[in-house]
């Protein structure tokens, strides 16, 4: 018997990395899963954009632990596919209990003021915007379904501190802690709970599959880069599996009274 | 098989209420456990503290988990009882993976009323009792090379609050320390975090102290006079959390699941700290 027999859960940003771990974690809990992914490139990400084979090899992972797992391609920029994805979660299982608010990019820029807007924009676009979009799509089928929920918001700890050449994440990821923070207190009367978690870096594409930009960096920020890579526990970065876990935790019922509040999962870098 | 089998805790405060629970949640999950408690009464904590028969329920409930279960009395105020502890514990078990440095008190006064005696006892048993349990497991826990610590901090540990100034400050006090050995124990492969409940369903809220200062209109108030102050605190509409939430958070905590979190402070809070900055 699992956690998390007989739920639904929508994640997004599925394909690979971390929502795949997700995925796969609550799946192994007894989840059957609603995956999304853009699946195709943006402008700015220095790293190459998932593909609809990754989303397919999710959607065969949950698959083999015997669950349901629909996949959409959709972008969380548009309000319209993301209601079309709650829509074919609804009208497939009946229901949704659990959103992870999980897609999210990274770009570089030298710095704040020389950034180019666009690609200020498109980060405010996806890691911000995109959770609200994600949120209005999907809360509604939530609520109607009265029997509660739980969400979980995939910040950063640049949600909760700064960091020099990409002050449009840090600010995007800052902005989900205010949103987590004033839904947690709207959905409190429908017992749904809103949490967010901050991971240090994590062994994905995203993370460690471009360190040459990270020595770009470097370069730019002498004295910053250093302290900001290494972290308090003598890890280079945490795998997919322990933000999971966290987030396991947080949507199951052992953490029901565990609201509005903001999960670091950062190997200690926080505490520096 | 249990998430915390072949482990050993050390649990402060142990005789009832959170750290009862505790000891229970860690034995279901396959650990040994060693709990210590006053089990006297510090004079001006204005509520029944736990008893030495209440100790030894604890270590009979552990028992009927076919863990095995230490229970002695110590005052966490002093450091040379809690070396005595876990001196003992490690002649019986041979070794301590987890501490929760559960114990703690309070009292109730606005700060321009209260007495030495008042701010003494609760700093010395919830901050500097803290500290002493970690002194006396680390040199331990550094020379294995592994440990998980918990402490239990508040959401007083993140707000003020009135008539709680002692309180308020020992629990901030405990976040502090927390934070600054997690820096110094991370290169031993110990990580150190606290809990930060908000009012939790034991006798430290369940007394007639507690009750009048929620409702100080009413001569004898009951649990249902009080239930909305208290539901109030939170943004859940729950009045309180049981023990057994403020234990799952700490078995998560104290599990490989969360091997890389250090140096944080986990509010299970019903929502409370969804108001405020910390």
């Amino acid at each position: 018997m699992g956690r998390l027999d007989g739920k639904v859960a929508v994640i997004t940003g599925g394909a690979r990395g971390q929502g795949r771990s997700h995925a796969v974690t609550l799946a192994r809990e007894g989840a059957d899963i609603v995956v999304c992914d853009i699946c195709a490139p943006l402008k700015y990400p220095h790293y190459p954009p998932a593909t609809e084979e990754d989303l397919n090899e999710t959607v065969r992972l949950v698959e083999d632990l015997d669950r349901q797992c629909i996949a959409a391609k959709a972008d969380v920029r548009d309000l319209r596919q993301m209601e079309a994805v709650a829509e074919r979660a609804m009208s497939e299982f009946g229901r949704i209990d659990i959103l992870l608010a999980n897609a999210g990019i990274h770009s570089v820029a030298r710095n704040s003021w020389e950034m180019p807007e666009d690609q200020w924009q498109e980060m405010i676009d996806v890691n911000l915007t995109g959770v609200w979009k994600t949120c209005r799509a999907v809360i509604p089928h939530m609520i109607h379904g009265g029997r509660g929920g739980a969400i979980v918001i995939t910040s950063s700890i640049n949600g909760l501190k700064g960091s020099p050449s990409w002050s449009h994440y840090v600010a995007a990821k800052h902005g989900v802690v205010g949103l987590m923070r004033s839904l947690a207190i709207e959905l409190a009367p429908h017992n749904i709970r809103v949490n967010t978690i901050h991971p240090t870096g994590v062994n994905t594409p995203m993370a460690s599959g471009a360190p040459e930009v990270l020595q770009q960096v470097d370069s730019w920020w002498p004295n910053y880069v250093s302290s900001y890579l290494s972290n308090l526990l003598d890890v280079p970065w945490v795998e997919p599996v322990d933000i999971s876990n966290a987030i396991l935790w947080l949507v199951s019922d052992e953490a029901r009274y565990v609201t509005g509040t903001t999960l670091v999962v950062d190997a200690g870098l926080m505490v520096k | 098989m249990g998430k915390l089998d072949g482990k050993v805790a050390l649990i402060t405060g142990g005789a009832r209420g959170q750290g009862r629970s505790h000891a229970l949640t860690l034995a279901r999950e396959g650990a040994d456990i060693v709990v210590c408690d006053i089990a006297a009464q510090i004079p001006p904590v204005p509520f029944p503290m736990g008893t030495e028969e209440q100790l030894q329920e604890t270590a009979r409930l552990v028992e009927d988990l076919d863990r095995r279960c230490l229970a002695m009395k110590a005052d966490v105020r002093d450091v040379a009882q809690l070396r005595g502890v876990v001196e003992r514990a490690l002649s019986e078990f041979g070794h301590i993976d987890i501490l929760l440095a559960n114990a703690g008190i309070g009292s109730y006064s606005p700060v321009v009323d209260m007495t030495d005696e008042q701010w003494d006892d609760v700093i010395d048993t919830n901050l500097k009792g803290v500290f002493n349990a970690m002194r006396a497991v680390l040199p331990h826990m550094i020379e294995r090379r592994y440990g998980r610590i918990v402490a239990t901090a508040s959401m007083a540990g993140r707000v003020g609050m009135p008539n709680l100034g002692h309180y308020v400050a020992s629990k901030w006090g405990v976040i502090g320390l927390v934070k600054t050995v997690a820096l110094e124990v991370a290169q031993y492969g110990i990580t150190v975090n606290a809990v930060c409940p908000t009012s939790v369903n034991t006798d430290m809220i369940h007394n007639e102290a507690t009750y009048k200062l929620f409702r100080p209109d009413l001569e004898h108030p009951t649990r249902e006079d009080v239930m909305a102050t208290f539901m109030s605190l939170n943004v859940q509409p729950v009045p309180w959390v049981e023990p057994e939430d403020i234990s799952r958070a700490i078995l998560f905590l104290v599990s490989d699941e969360a091997r890389y979190i250090t140096g944080t402070a986990l509010s299970v809070a019903a929502g409370m700290n969804a108001r405020n900055a910390a």
